[in-house]
């Protein structure tokens, strides 16, 4: 049964087109990387899958319908929408007061071991704390619910690298278990791949790669090819060639791992070289269509 | 496909039958607890001006044998009237500070969480925004009124304390200024008078005030006053009266409420005042009022669900 089912969502804002008729299916337990350029509609379609903005289309999360029964779907989704939104005036324990308050699958103890872990006192102000600390409280609030979802938009937006990895580590380590879904959409691509069990890309308001992480693993392969077979390697259609220290490294879509290993050497392509590969190559097509 | 969707959440929802049941009341709670912490210039404020007044009284005792000598020539009746009337400068100051305190609070309630982006998280809880706007609407019908007596019933108290050591001091006794004061009747109409007049009857305003706040980017009380100000133009120009204005900026200091009857007093804390809680709640006006009041409050929980930070 999937967690979130979407077809044909698409949502305008005036004459501007956010999401064009984008289908989405992702199932219990999956980790799913939604990467795209700015503007591409990353945030208006977790927004949408929040119930914070309306939509044309169908969509159900957890069963339900986001826009229609948002404050049902909340006991069950957490979402950080990005580093700076939890109130600078709150100390720490108002917002575990807080939350323990008003969230039914709020464990506060969850949430209280985890903040042990970090330098944070109970007595700040969010005012008071840094960038990072901020982010280390407000994934601390999130690891104390019991939601099904979490939805990340840029959870590390900002943050120097020390906090961007220890967040994602904390995040597998402490909070994901095979039942939880997550949602992230980032920039920092490098940082979630290894997290990621599927992957999303998105561009202008379309889906232009959706699949999972093993797929890519069988479907990509990135050769760095050995000067003299340049030419073969060129005849089997690369979907991006680049040159590095002299070297040409093509970057294949669907070609025998074997063939190709005979050109040079072969490596599955990092999701920022697939990225740029599959979303640059539709950027040029597009400009140059203009 | 409902049937379809129904079941489908319902099986989620048996998954996790576990706590998912809160009682309705308690996010209210905790919303109303949230405006507590997040406004605390509310009271900070409230205490600081009653601060100031307790001083300038203090200051105002030296003259006190000067005034009991002058009073002791005339009639008894002007001992009330000139005993009282420190105590009702204080409950009309703080009358004064709850009026505006109210239109302040109105026009930050739903304008702060959005120029903080604290929107994004409060929305990533299962409070409804009708809890979170009804929350905050009902910080201005109960929680400031109440505030503001519990602010003057001390104010008060302490003005009692540092009148009677004067007094005594000088020579004079304390029982006619606890008589003539009628201290506990008084604090008895306080409530009622901040409750009505300056709670249930000024609601439409706050309530207005609070649908500007989530609508608009900046300048809440500018946009709120605008529309107020364009029909009173229109009206002074077809009809050269003012009764808009006049209505409105009059019921916002919670003027001609029916709520009491006195006779020539400025303030309604006394022992002439009369009480008429009937023909207040009677009033067409108040339940005129109230309709507008949950038409705004109605739109503003539409509103912010559309809305998000600025």
């Amino acid at each position: 049964m999937p967690v979130i089912e979407a077809h044909g969502l698409r949502k305008a804002f005036g004459t501007t087109i956010a999401l064009d008729g984008i289908d989405l299916r992702v199932e219990e337990g999956r980790i799913l990387g939604l990467i795209g350029p700015n503007g591409a509609g990353k945030t208006t379609a977790l927004n949408a899958i929040l119930g914070l903005t309306r939509y044309q289309g169908d969509l159900k999360v957890l069963g339900r319908e986001p826009w229609r029964q948002r404050d049902q779907l909340m006991c069950d989704v957490s979402f950080i929408a990005d580093v700076a939104v939890l109130p600078r005036w709150a100390r720490v324990s108002h917002l575990l007061d807080y939350v323990g308050g008003v969230h039914p699958r709020f464990d506060r103890t969850k949430a209280e071991s985890f903040l042990a872990k970090t330098s944070i006192q109970h007595t700040r102000k969010v005012r008071e704390l840094s960038k990072g600390m901020v982010a280390q409280l407000h994934l601390a609030l999130v690891m104390g619910i019991d939601a099904r979802l979490l939805v990340l938009d840029e959870p590390t937006l900002g943050l120097d690298i020390l906090y961007r990895k220890q967040f994602y580590d904390s995040l597998l380590n402490d909070y994901y278990d095979r039942s939880r879904t997550i949602v992230v959409t980032t920039h920092q691509v490098e940082e979630v791949e290894h997290l990621l069990t599927d992957l999303m890309f998105i561009d202008r308001g379309r889906v232009v790669l959706a699949c999972s992480m093993d797929e890519i693993e069988s479907r990509y392969v990135e050769v760095t090819v050995n000067p003299d077979k340049v030419a073969a390697a060129r005849a089997l259609k690369p979907i991006r060639e680049r040159q590095m220290l002299g070297r040409s490294i093509l970057l294949f879509d669907r070609v025998d791992r074997q063939q190709l290993a005979s050109l040079g050497d072969v490596r599955t392509p990092s999701i920022a070289d697939l990225f740029v590969a599959v979303i640059g190559a539709q950027s040029m097509t597009q400009g140059a269509g203009r | 496909m409902n049937t379809q969707s129904d079941a489908l959440s319902e099986s989620f929802q048996a998954q996790r039958a576990a706590p998912a049941v809160t009682s309705a009341t308690r996010p209210m709670c905790w919303s109303v607890r949230r405006e507590l912490s997040e406004n605390r210039w509310i009271y900070i404020g409230q205490l600081a001006i009653a601060a100031v007044f307790l001083l300038g009284y203090l200051i105002s005792l030296h003259h006190l044998p000067v005034m009991m000598r002058s009073l002791s020539a005339n009639d008894p009746a002007k001992y009330r009237e000139a005993i009282a009337a420190p105590y009702d400068a204080a409950a009309g100051v703080m009358m004064a500070t709850l009026i505006l305190m109210s239109l302040f609070y109105s026009a930050d309630a739903l304008h702060g969480e959005r120029r903080d982006r604290s929107i994004l998280f409060w929305k990533s809880l299962p409070v409804s925004d009708r809890t979170t706007v009804l929350a905050k609407a009902s910080v201005v019908l109960v929680v400031l009124p109440l505030l503001t007596f519990a602010v003057t019933v001390v104010m008060q108290i302490i003005m009692l304390v540092l009148n009677s050591v004067a007094l005594a001091a000088n020579g004079y006794g304390v029982a006619t200024l606890w008589r003539e004061l009628g201290i506990f009747q008084v604090w008895g109409q306080l409530l009622y008078h901040l409750l009505t007049a300056h709670a249930l009857w000024p609601f439409p305003i706050f309530c207005w005030v609070m649908l500007v706040s989530g609508w608009v980017r900046r300048a809440v009380l500018l946009w709120a006053a605008l529309p107020v100000v364009a029909i009173g133009a229109i009206e002074k120009l077809f009809f050269h009266t003012a009764h808009f204005i006049e209505m409105i900026a009059i019921r916002l200091i919670g003027g001609n409420a029916p709520t009491d009857i006195t006779h020539g007093e400025m303030m309604p804390l006394g022992p002439t005042t009369h009480l008429t809680p009937f023909k207040f709640l009677g009033s067409p006006d108040l339940w005129i009022g109230f309709l507008f009041a949950a038409l705004f409050l109605a739109a503003a929980v539409r509103l912010r669900r559309y809305q998000g930070p600025i």
